[in-house]
């Protein structure tokens, strides 16, 4: 097959670009210009958007033998990633960019943008797995469960599905930076990326704040509607978030305080003990199908952020999308984030969070 | 393969890679006052009889440099503030709006730094600048004019300056003028005494030279500050121990130039024209940019309406034809081209361009090579559309 490789100019890509070529495809290599304005070099925990990724890809691609170009794709993170980020978080929905990304630029704007060129299919360095099984090519998690991103690939539709390689899914972190190694890829103890990219200092309050106009409002105790406290803006605000509160000694009792809700409207912060950020209904909005829908009634397993776990579930299709009835009560769901809907290893779909709440019955 | 990207850089004649090779064995710094030392010097110098003969100047005129990069930077700033010194009142320096890098940077950096105004000639949809233009540019008092810059030959689209009539313009007002001249020594016969011009930007690996060499003509009259200081090599204008080797293969590069260019021209314009006609028949609705008479002989830029020209470059690398988007990238980005944006282009006209250019070593089957695989390449080009990059 011709295939396209998408070199972040970090380890994960090159390594998942050398196995594709040595599995006999007819590599291309391009990096994606996601900054309008990159910086020269590397700071902080990040895997892409400098020259000197673009230059590691490069290499990266040279130690391989596959041609390498670089795409501007600028203008379309900027609005599909970015612009979603800020106007998300502007309604207080906390978002996630990097499943933005794939599905509105690797997956999509790259994905077609290669098959209108010839290529067979896109191959990136993402830990997940396609399966070739009763619905055809299934995503499945990765064999390593601590590098597992098929929540962030849950909003692949089954073409995109069809049309994508993961070279990566079935090996481990220290395997990948061991091939490297023995590849010769210079990147190979190059650091994992973990923050946000186009917020290279980590700090996405700071950053939404120069992008967002705030103003300051009550932070205010979900148990007795006291003001407790005032706040810089509800937006840079999260539900389930502990830190950055600045509520100084706000309790008697000395339990923790936690955000509970964010109305952005009334610019308020509501806070409250960790038991009210328990839920057990999940509604979700704008889903994703990675193959046939869900069953009503079916029983399934669900995740609700990154790095969260697996949790047994019941789903009912809606109009719009999805109501997912937890087994047990889940503590912070943000609205926003994606629920990512699996059978076993298999991602089912992905539909964003409109809401969540503790049902009557449970 | 085809290799059509000759403006980029040309393949070194074999009379300059022997010419070279021999010198690398030599030990001597042109400087050094020994044997050795004189013989590097007697070959640096003879070197530099051979570039003032082909280009028509004096061989005192020629200030060897590390490439037309750092001679254009040496002529827009050095002229620049030499004749302000001279005269505080010359602030502006009118400089055509289709230069180079190696000459826009420069005068960005220049009008950035506060240091001078800019006035910037606007061409004609061929991408020339008129003698009208520049008369224009330079306004009803240009008496604070400290330099005028005009290309001889633009790099993208080919189109070639008068750089005579445009002196003319000048010339009255006592201005210094400097062109640059890398595109036009392989295609063009300069004579820099004809050309009323205190300095031109020449560079060896547009003419079958080594890279990393080239030369500012500069007029014996004309004051240049220096940029770097180290021991004034050339003319107190340009420090650095001189690369005799590569200089000598720049010389060996202009002789056979100057013996072959007559030929070369016809046989490569006759090709050139096969190619354009060639392109049309494949893609009708291709449009040809420049002036299709006053330009290279070697060059073909063209506009693919609706297909992204780093597609169309990277589909046909695929097939083994290599060639330009014309423009330059930017972190391997390739911007709109701003040459054809001064032209009254549209971003994504300035977006879809791909230029051919030819060189001593072309034939026909690059050509060919050419028209076999532009078809499909156009077909998913097309299909792939026009993606928005960095709007």
């Amino acid at each position: 097959m011709r295939v396209l490789a998408a070199l972040s100019g970090g380890v994960d890509s090159a390594v998942a670009a050398a196995r594709a070529a040595e599995a006999g495809h007819d590599v291309t290599a391009v990096h994606l210009a996601l900054s309008r304005n990159p910086q020269s070099h590397r700071t902080g925990a990040r895997g892409c958007c400098t020259i000197e990724d673009s230059n590691d890809a490069f290499r990266a691609a040279d130690m391989i033998g596959a041609p390498f170009y670089v795409w501007d794709m600028s203008a379309e993170f900027q609005e599909k990633v970015i612009e979603d980020f800020i106007s998300e978080y502007s309604v207080g929905r906390t978002p996630n960019p990097c499943l933005r990304c794939n599905e509105s630029i690797k997956f999509e704007a790259v994905l077609n943008r290669a098959i209108a060129l010839g290529f067979d299919a896109v191959v990136t360095g993402h830990y997940a797995q396609i399966v070739h099984g009763n619905h055809g090519a299934e995503l499945h998690r990765a064999v390593d469960p601590t590098k597992d991103q098929s929540y962030v690939l849950g909003v692949m539709t089954a073409e995109q599905i069809a049309r994508s390689m993961f070279p990566l899914g079935n090996s481990t972190k220290v395997e990948v930076r061991a091939e490297a190694e023995r590849r010769g890829i210079l990147v190979a103890q190059k650091p994992d990326s973990h923050d946000i990219c186009f917020i290279p200092d980590g700090d996405t309050a700071g950053w939404l704040a120069r992008q967002i106009e705030t103003t300051p409002g009550d932070v205010i105790d979900a148990e007795t509607g006291n003001k407790v406290g005032t706040h810089k803006g509800a937006q840079a605000f999260t539900v389930g978030q502990r830190r950055g509160l600045a509520l100084g000694n706000p309790t008697g009792d000395g339990e923790r305080r936690y955000v509970v809700d964010v109305d952005v409207k009334a610019n308020t912060v509501m806070i409250g003990p960790p038991t009210l950020l328990d839920v057990n209904v999940i509604e979700a909005v704008n889903p994703r199908w990675g193959g046939p829908l869900p069953v009503n009634g079916q029983d399934i397993e669900v995740q609700v952020r990154a790095h969260g776990e697996s949790l047994p579930a019941v789903v009912e299709l809606t109009n719009d999308g999805v109501i997912i009835t937890l087994r047990d009560q889940l503590r912070g769901v943000a609205s926003g984030q994606a629920a990512v809907m699996y059978e076993g290893t298999r991602v089912i779909g992905s539909a964003t969070i409109s809401r969540s709440r503790r049902s009557v019955t449970a | 393969m085809a290799y059509l990207d000759h403006a980029a850089t040309t393949p070194m004649f074999p009379e300059a890679i022997a010419a070279m090779t021999e010198l690398l064995a030599m030990p001597g710094n042109p400087s050094s006052l020994h044997a050795s030392g004189r013989v590097a010097r007697r070959h640096v110098e003879e070197a530099r009889e051979v570039v003032a003969r082909v280009l028509g100047c004096r061989p005192a005129e020629v200030v060897f440099t590390s490439g037309g990069t750092e001679a254009n930077n040496i002529a827009l700033k050095g002229i620049a503030w030499s004749e302000r010194e001279q005269n505080p009142a010359k602030r502006r320096i009118v400089v055509s709006s289709v230069e180079h890098h190696a000459v826009l940077d420069p005068t960005h950096w220049l009008q950035d730094s506060n240091e001078f105004d800019v006035t910037w000639v606007p061409v004609d949809h061929f991408g020339r600048v008129t003698p009208q233009a520049l008369r224009e540019a330079l306004g009803d008092d240009p008496s604070d004019v400290a330099l005028v810059s005009v290309m001889m030959a633009n790099n993208e689209v080919g189109t070639t300056n008068d750089i005579a009539a445009l002196t003319a313009v000048t010339r009255e007002f006592g201005i210094r003028f400097h062109t640059d001249a890398v595109q036009a020594p392989a295609w063009l016969d300069v004579n820099f005494a004809e050309l009323g011009v205190c300095a031109m930007t020449v560079s060896a690996h547009k003419v079958g030279g080594p890279h990393g060499v080239g030369a500012l003509i500069v007029s014996r009259d004309c004051k240049i500050t220096p940029l770097v200081h180290g021991g004034g090599q050339e003319r107190d204008i340009r420090s650095g121990t001189l690369d005799a080797p590569a200089i000598v293969a720049f010389a060996a590069a202009l002789d056979v130039v100057s013996e072959r260019r007559t030929t070369e021209v016809a046989r490569i314009r006759a090709l050139r024209d096969s190619l354009v006609e060639q392109v049309f028949a494949v893609a009708p609705d291709a449009i040809f940019n420049g002036d299709p008479e006053g330009r290279l002989a070697n060059n073909a830029h063209f506009t693919f309406p609706g297909c992204l020209g780093d597609s169309l470059l990277m589909l046909l690398d695929a097939q083994g034809v290599e060639c330009s988007v014309g423009s330059a990238c930017s972190a391997g980005v390739p911007q709109p081209s701003h040459v054809l944006l001064a032209m009254g282009e549209t971003a994504d006209h300035a977006r879809s361009t791909l230029r051919f250019s030819l060189g001593y070593s072309s034939g026909a089957s690059d050509v060919d090579e050419l028209i076999t695989a532009l078809p499909v390449a156009l077909e998913r080009g097309r299909r792939a559309g026009m993606p928005r990059g960095a709007a």
